[in-house]
């Protein structure tokens, strides 16, 4: 048994380097270059970076799919290099990836998501009480004896998010799960992710390159080049907007309107995130 | 056109054949099939079609979706009437001509071996459209559960057979993907001759492949990271029992059998 933390944070890394083997004779590339993160249960974290920075390396920490290079990771207490406590981390933590399709395992919806709590042993009829239940929340229910191959894209990861429910764990990482999607399919996913955090009280740690669905989150954590290069609340980052461009990303359409405006002589405070209250900002800006 | 592809496919539905149990169900095709190549006269042939046809009556599959899964094999079945109509000797002599010789016996044995064949087929299918892929290898899993003792890794077949079902589709209607891709750059799959078209297969494969392994990697993290460890330890939702209408089900079976073994008997 690894050494037990006790604490409210649901994953805690210390230190935590990766690099992926190198052939032979070729020094190994570090993509993870010493990161501290700690991730308090039932927020809803979001990770930002572009491609490379490392923030899907980072995701595949969180339950074990990778084991650290150098640092130490641990999920609810548990050392994730423990290979004991494999799977009560893997129940711990569930995730969401990318591409739906590979995903799924069954043919039939339900079965699918029968698949996690099957793994884990649980009895009938609970199993049968768990994929109801998650088919619900995931709005999937009347599709529970449908064949997945027949479904739209949104509607699969909403299955494939329904299979990681099932297994009831106390956080969900959600590695990209809309850069497959269209945009209905995209704002399901999103809709699910804001529910899970609200009515379910999960741990939501959400890996993204897309600033719009991040701006709910109550943490923003932006990586660049292995580390995390920004860390606070929404508002706090995107109102750092010269900084994000610097780390070659972009800031939300309706900030990027803000810090334009203030660039011509207005003075507007950056952290009008949402539609509605740039309009405000706007708005209020012009009456004076 | 490989939207045709039938194979493996599943209709869900309610009737009573659904709802059969797996094992009884496989069960049953092993005795239909025993059956089909126990019959050898008219009326015992009569006696399959009659059972064939009850069974596909009552799961009230669509007999297009019966039929086009038959296309496949077209070309088999043609074979198989061609050869036993013109290597049958024996009979009265329906037509000659050059070296050619049609007899009626050569006719009879054709028309039954065709039979026979598309009765196979069609009633495989009675059972890969009925029983979810799942619930089939699930089936399997448990009636070659005895050979776990003998070290053969029955779970682990069944699982890898229940993916490469789940991923027909989904290959299939990647290929479509490719194959357009590769037709929009002025690849041609149609025309030529055979090595030609072989070798227009090439740029289709490779990208197939490279693909397939790429799911292969990222379906094993995501089983993985559903707490798949292997069958040990593993439940189901469903849990196969066996009941009052599969042991109905099994009686019928046998005496279908029985009376097909019967007429054998009496050479009918």
């Amino acid at each position: 048994m690894g050494e037990m933390i006790m604490s409210d944070r649901i994953i805690e890394m210390k230190d935590l380097s990766y690099a992926y083997t190198a052939a032979e004779g070729e020094t190994p590339r570090l993509v993870l270059k010493g990161i501290d993160l700690e991730i308090e249960e039932g927020t809803f974290v979001a990770v930002l970076g572009h491609n490379g920075s490392g923030k899907s390396t980072l995701a595949k920490h969180m339950n074990a799919v990778f084991l650290p290079s150098g640092g130490i990771v641990y999920v609810a207490g548990m050392d994730t290099a423990d290979e004991n406590l494999l799977i009560e981390i893997r129940r711990t933590v569930g995730m969401v990836f990318q591409n739906p399709d590979n995903q799924i395992v069954a043919n039939v919806v339900e079965e699918d998501v029968a698949f996690a709590p099957e793994n884990l042993g649980c009895p009938p009829e609970e199993i049968r009480r768990r994929v109801d239940d998650a088919l619900k929340v995931v709005g999937m229910y009347d599709f529970r004896e449908h064949a997945p191959h027949l479904l739209s894209g949104g509607q699969k990861q909403r299955v494939a998010i329904a299979g990681v429910l099932a297994m009831q764990p106390k956080c969900v990482v959600f590695d990209e799960p809309t850069a497959m999607l269209d945009p209905r399919g995209r704002e399901e996913v999103t809709a699910i992710i804001r529910r899970m955090r609200d009515e379910l009280g999960t741990t939501v740690v959400l890996i993204t390159h897309h600033m719009e669905e991040t701006i709910d989150a109550d943490r923003l954590v932006v990586m660049a080049d292995g580390r995390v290069a920004m860390d606070g609340t929404p508002r706090e980052i995107f109102s750092q907007v010269d900084r994000l461009r610097e780390l070659g990303l972009d800031v939300p359409q309706t900030v990027d309107l803000i810090y334009r405006l203030n660039k011509k002589g207005f003075s507007m405070p950056l952290d009008a995130l949402s539609p509605d209250e740039c309009a405000e900002a706007v708005a209020g800006a012009l009456r004076t | 056109m490989l939207k045709d592809v039938t194979l493996g496919q599943f209709f869900p539905g309610n009737t009573v054949i659904h709802r059969l149990d797996p094992r009884t169900k496989l069960i049953l095709v092993i005795v239909y099939i025993v059956a089909l190549f126990t019959a050898k006269s008219y009326i015992s042939y009569a006696v399959v079609i009659v059972v064939f046809a009850l069974c596909v009556a009552v799961s009230r599959i669509g007999l297009k979706s019966l039929f086009s899964g038959l296309k496949p094999i077209l070309i088999i079945i043609i074979i198989t009437a061609i050869l036993n109509i013109l290597f049958t000797r024996s009979g009265r002599v329906l037509l000659q001509f050059w070296k050619i010789t049609v007899t009626a016996d050569g006719v009879r044995i054709a028309v039954f071996m065709v039979v026979r064949l598309m009765l196979l087929i069609m009633g495989t299918f009675i059972l890969t459209y009925t029983t979810s892929p799942i619930s089939l290898t699930e089936g399997l899993e448990r009636l070659l559960s005895p050979l776990k003792k003998i070290k053969v890794p029955v779970h682990e077949l069944a699982m890898m057979m229940s993916i490469a079902l789940r991923f027909i589709p989904t290959l299939i209607e990647e290929t479509d993907k490719i194959m357009s891709a590769q037709k929009a750059r002025g690849a041609n799959f149609e025309t030529g001759s055979l090595l030609d078209r072989a070798k227009a297969l090439l740029p289709l494969l490779v990208p197939l492949f490279v693909s397939a392994f790429r799911r292969a990697d990222e379906l094993a993290v995501a089983m993985e990271s559903r707490c798949y460890h292997g069958g040990e330890g593993r439940t189901r939702m469903n849990v196969l029992t066996m009941k009052k209408r599969d042991w109905t089900a099994l009686i019928l079976g046998a005496i279908f059998l029985a009376a097909i073994i019967a007429l054998a008997r009496f050479g009918l």
